[in-house]
């Protein structure tokens, strides 16, 4: 799992980069949003040339699924205070997969803990090294870096995709909503659009 | 500068989201369609994120050969069950290569 994550901190580096993020700017993201796919959200839209505020509230959106994460870890950790505080950012998909795997509790904290400290270096790390390289190859079009953000949501969309026809059907509907409104709103706003298609499907 | 801002309101939004999880009550969670609402709208909204990034540029629909075969690269190497990073780069590699290929 340490070498998925860090193979996709370096494609987040260079993302952000072919996005026209400086390099400051891809590692403050990795090291106080620390959570990938709302950071390849916002870098996706930034590139796209997408308004900014339409941009953020989309990667605020996807990011609210780290508050059921943690919803379901807080009996686990039992963290209270400062220790809350700290532990709080380690909530992530991997971390919460590693947590909830566990036997004991005791367990489940030190996986918490270790797999925390150990991918937040990494994915770090490779985000520097992902913003730097992509810095010096100069056009990142050329080396087909502008389709690596879309084939990593798709990568992290595709377990849902094969388990259920409903999720099917909803990502089906939130790409032709969002392409449906893209030439009539400004950028970034057709994404958040796509989360009304969720509605549809919660009311029938 | 309004880049900066952007950033700053997505790392602080998202700590808040993560910080809010840990802190909030359990019957919060146990609400069927706050789970269900979690659940739905990440593949809503990533669905888009991919059609938007492949299939428009801005503001407009464009539909590029090289970024679509890409994607469908990446498509053939999941069904393949390749690992994640096999996945990226199948992706980037073959949506050069048709850019190259098509000038």
């Amino acid at each position: 799992m340490g070498v998925a994550v860090g193979l996709s901190g370096v494609a987040f580096g260079a993302a952000a980069i072919t996005a026209g993020l400086s390099v400051p700017q891809a590692c403050v993201l990795s090291l106080l949003t620390f959570t990938g796919a709302s950071q390849f959200a916002l870098t996706g839209a930034v590139g796209a040339g997408g308004d900014l505020v339409a941009a953020t509230l989309g990667a605020l959106l996807l990011g609210g699924r780290n508050t059921l994460y943690g919803l379901r870890l807080a009996d686990l950790l039992r963290v209270r205070g400062p220790r809350r505080l700290l532990a709080a950012h380690g909530v992530i998909d991997e971390s919460t997969a590693v947590t909830l795997a566990q036997p004991t509790p005791e367990a489940a904290r030190t996986g918490f803990t270790t797999t925390f400290a150990s991918l937040y270096l990494t994915w770090n790390l490779t985000t520097l090294a992902g913003a730097y390289g992509a810095s010096a190859l100069g056009d990142p079009g050329v080396f087909g870096l502008d389709v690596v953000g879309p084939a990593a949501f798709l990568a992290i969309l595709w377990p849902r995709l094969a388990a259920s026809a409903e999720l099917r059907r909803l990502a089906v509907a939130g790409a032709a909503v969002a392409l449906c409104a893209t030439p009539f709103l400004p950028s970034g706003v057709p994404v958040l659009l796509a989360a009304g298609a969720v509605l549809v499907v919660m009311v029938r | 500068m309004t880049l900066w801002w952007a950033i700053a309101a997505l790392c602080a939004g998202c700590y808040a989201l993560k910080l809010a999880g840990l802190a909030a009550p359990r019957r919060v969670l146990e609400h069927p369609v706050v789970s269900r609402f979690a659940e739905l709208v990440p593949v809503a909204l990533l669905a888009a994120l991919i059609a938007v990034q492949v299939f428009t540029e801005e503001g407009a629909l464009r539909f590029d050969p090289a970024r679509t075969a890409g994607l469908g690269a990446a498509v053939v190497a999941l069904l393949l069950r390749a690992p994640f990073l096999v996945t990226l780069a199948a992706a980037a590699v073959v949506t050069a290569l048709v850019r190259y290929f098509l000038g």
